[in-house]
């Protein structure tokens, strides 16, 4: 593997230490190691099939692991610590640690029968019991800050793709998450709604303490606002570092094939 | 203790033979219901308009009222109008017409299901509409449908209880006649339900595994 | 003919008794659907295995036999309800386990991503369930639905045969005193037909105004 040493200066969020997945007979992720800091905006690219939708879903707690351990903010994910070993975590451990994390799917998967308004309120007034009027207020706020402020009473299905999207990232940012999760976001957008959404994610880029982790296959975009680059491939990064440097002088071979048959596309 | 063994196994006996009429009417009911299904699929494809609607009348109007008037309506009726039939066989073709509206419409699936086409073709070599319907569209309309018809089968099975109703001293009936005999209804009621569920199940299984074997590729 | 026409007065009484027992009936099958259809999809599977308990066994023996058996046959063990009781326990058990299985495939139709967002945002299983899930799934229940409250309306028919006086038995008890069974039942039947009419049309109007809430597009 070819790694500098990261942009360590803060501390770790995200750590996953030698963690395993399979499907079946099929190793999703082989004894990944993979270390985010706080604030880090981090791009996971790789083939599809390749497990980097799987290392998102592991920290939404979407899908168990099979070997290794998670750690959030220096808790493990899934795992309870007692007497000085690690046991299976209960319902309730994993509801305490989602409360850092949010995601952002490939389809949107908005609530249909509600507004965008209620799309966005919904977790605050049941889950975080917060009084209607208050959810509302940051629902409308969130809604501005996506350009979406004259939709509010829109159903998802009186929405474009682009616009569901942006609901669903104001829908995951009212719930103030320390980690911010984009699982291929504007995949299944026409190529005109992409930009929208894009902007709406650059502009997140901006908080400092938003820790960001993007799988994506716009190259240009995630070399223009990550940090970081890590390249997967067969459930272990094969490579990893700024930007500039993998995106543009990559030196695993792999790498190389890659990028190249994704910029010829 | 509630339940008293020694009487259950008293009337189990008799309850028995009564499975045998409640299982002849399951049998016979369905036979006919296949029979009169058929022919009111056929006659919702009628060229006449009047009789294409009457049929459909007629299947939505069985279909939406209780099986239990519709036997009242024979058992009580017939006679009225000079015939007389033994309560089983006026049990039977009340079953056999409800069930027949249902399963009328399974076979209209089936028809449609056939594409136009098979028509055409038929029409194009010439056959007559009794042999286009017999030797070229049936054949290909009712294989798929085999596994719907199943479940009415058993809802055939469960309705047959409604006979009680109408002096056949099928399962249900004797439960309750012995109930009213011994004042004990706990014992023959008891083993009549487990009886139905029994077969419900095994039913159900045989249905699952008949679809296991035709199914996918019919659908 | 003319004088059972006079009787039409005495049916529409004793449909009263009918409808009032279909509503009740509905509501109790519909809670029991619902109850009984979301615990087979239970993460406990002690929960799955009593809900599929109920299910096989109430769909299992036909309406009348439970309703015998209820009526009959639970006295034995100090529960004696009277037939109005029993009707409606009984009957929309029956009805309830047949709604569990519309209940059950409504849920698992709603897509995966719904239950991950909702998962996403932190809901527990039964607010998800709640907020999430079943307002969607009762839209696709509701064609089922619509025609199980007609077979509910069919199955009041069966409470004649436990003492209840309800259109069917006011109509046997007119057959043998007028002697005139066939006009007596047929028009026992057209009432019937009228109100299954009425539930269906009412039923078609709630589906599209449901559809509509979950923002579905409907062709009515």
């Amino acid at each position: 593997m070819a790694t500098e040493t990261p942009i360590a200066d803060g501390e770790p969020i995200i750590r996953f230490d030698k963690v395993r997945k399979c499907f079946g007979d099929h190793n999703v992720l082989d004894q990944l190691d993979l270390v985010v800091t706080r604030g880090e905006k981090l791009a996971i690219i790789g083939p599809s099939g390749s497990g980097k939708s799987t290392i998102l879903r592991i920290l939404m707690t979407l899908e168990p692991i099979d070997g290794g351990v998670v750690e959030i903010a220096g808790e493990p994910l899934w795992h309870l610590r007692r007497n000085g070993s690690l046991v299976p975590a209960d319902e309730k451990h994993l509801r305490r640690m989602r409360r850092h994390i949010g995601m952002v799917f490939q389809h949107f998967n908005l609530f249909p029968h509600m507004t965008a308004l209620g799309n966005v309120t919904a977790a605050l007034t049941h889950v975080l019991k917060m009084p209607k009027k208050e959810a509302e207020e940051r629902g409308v706020q969130l809604l501005h800050r996506v350009g979406l402020a004259d939709k509010l009473n829109s159903r998802p299905s009186q929405l474009s793709g682009g616009q569901q999207q942006r609901v669903a990232i104001a829908r995951a940012l009212a719930m103030r998450p320390s980690i911010m999760m984009f699982d291929e976001a504007t995949s299944a957008l026409d190529p005109e709604l992409v930009g929208e959404v894009l902007n709406v994610m650059r502009d997140l880029a901006h908080e400092h303490d938003l820790t960001m982790v993007i799988v994506t296959h716009q190259m240009g975009f995630a070399g223009e606002i990550c940090d970081r680059v890590s390249f997967i491939d067969s459930g272990r990064i094969v490579e990893e570092g700024p930007p500039d440097r993998v995106l543009k002088q990559p030196r695993e071979q792999r790498t190389q094939s890659f990028l190249r048959a994704v910029l010829d596309s | 203790m509630i339940w008293d063994w020694e009487y259950a196994i008293d009337v189990l006996p008799a309850l028995a033979e009564a499975s045998l009429v409640t299982l002849a009417a399951t049998f016979w009911g369905f036979f006919f219901a296949l029979i009169i299904g058929l022919v009111l699929a056929l006659l919702r494809r009628s060229q006449i308009w009047l009789i294409r609607a009457s049929t459909g009348f007629f299947v939505e109007f069985v279909r939406s009222t209780p099986l239990l008037v519709q036997l009242y309506l024979l058992y009580f009726g017939l006679p009225q109008i000079g015939i007389t039939m033994t309560p089983f066989t006026v049990g039977v073709i009340g079953l056999a017409v409800h069930v027949g509206a249902y399963i009328s419409e399974v076979y209209r699936a089936g028809l449609d299901n056939v594409p136009a086409g098979q028509l055409e073709a038929a029409t194009a070599l010439n056959f007559d509409s009794y042999r286009r319907m017999m030797f070229i569209i049936l054949p290909q309309a009712i294989p798929p449908i085999i596994p719907a018809l199943d479940n009415y089968l058993v809802l055939m099975f469960k309705d047959t209880s409604l006979l009680s109703a109408i002096a056949v001293v099928e399962m249900l009936q004797l439960a309750k006649i012995l109930g009213s005999e011994s004042f004990r209804f706990l014992e023959p009621m008891t083993i009549v339900g487990v009886f139905f569920i029994v077969m419900s199940l095994l039913a159900a299984s045989g249905i699952r595994y008949v679809e296991a074997r035709v199914g996918r590729g019919s659908t | 003919m003319d004088n059972v026409l006079n009787y039409v007065p005495e049916l529409i009484e004793a449909t009263a008794i009918t409808i009032q027992l279909t509503l009740a009936i509905i509501i109790v099958a519909f809670v029991a659907a619902l109850v009984a259809g979301s615990a087979r999809l239970s993460r406990w599977r002690i929960v799955r295995l009593v809900a599929g308990i109920y299910v096989e066994v109430f769909r299992g023996a036909s309406a009348l036999i439970i309703l015998f058996w209820i009526y009959y046959a639970l006295p034995f063990f100090g529960v004696s309800l009277d037939a109005y009781m029993a009707a409606v326990i009984g009957l929309g058990l029956n009805s309830g386990a047949y709604g569990a299985e519309i209940v059950r495939g409504a849920i698992l139709a709603v897509p995966k991503g719904q239950y991950e967002a909702a998962t996403a945002l932190n809901f527990t299983s039964l607010q998800r369930l709640r907020y999430v899930i079943l307002p969607q799934a009762i839209v696709m229940m509701m064609p089922p639905f619509g025609n199980k409250c007609v077979e509910i309306l069919k199955a009041t028919s069966l409470v004649s045969l436990i003492t209840l006086t309800d259109l069917t038995a006011r109509g046997k008890q007119l057959a043998t005193i007028t002697f005139q069974p066939i006009e007596v039942f047929l028009i026992v039947l057209v009432i019937y037909f009228v109100i299954a009419s009425i539930i269906s049309f009412v039923m078609r109007r709630l589906e599209a105004a449901l559809a509509r809430n979950v923002g579905r597009r409907v062709v009515a």
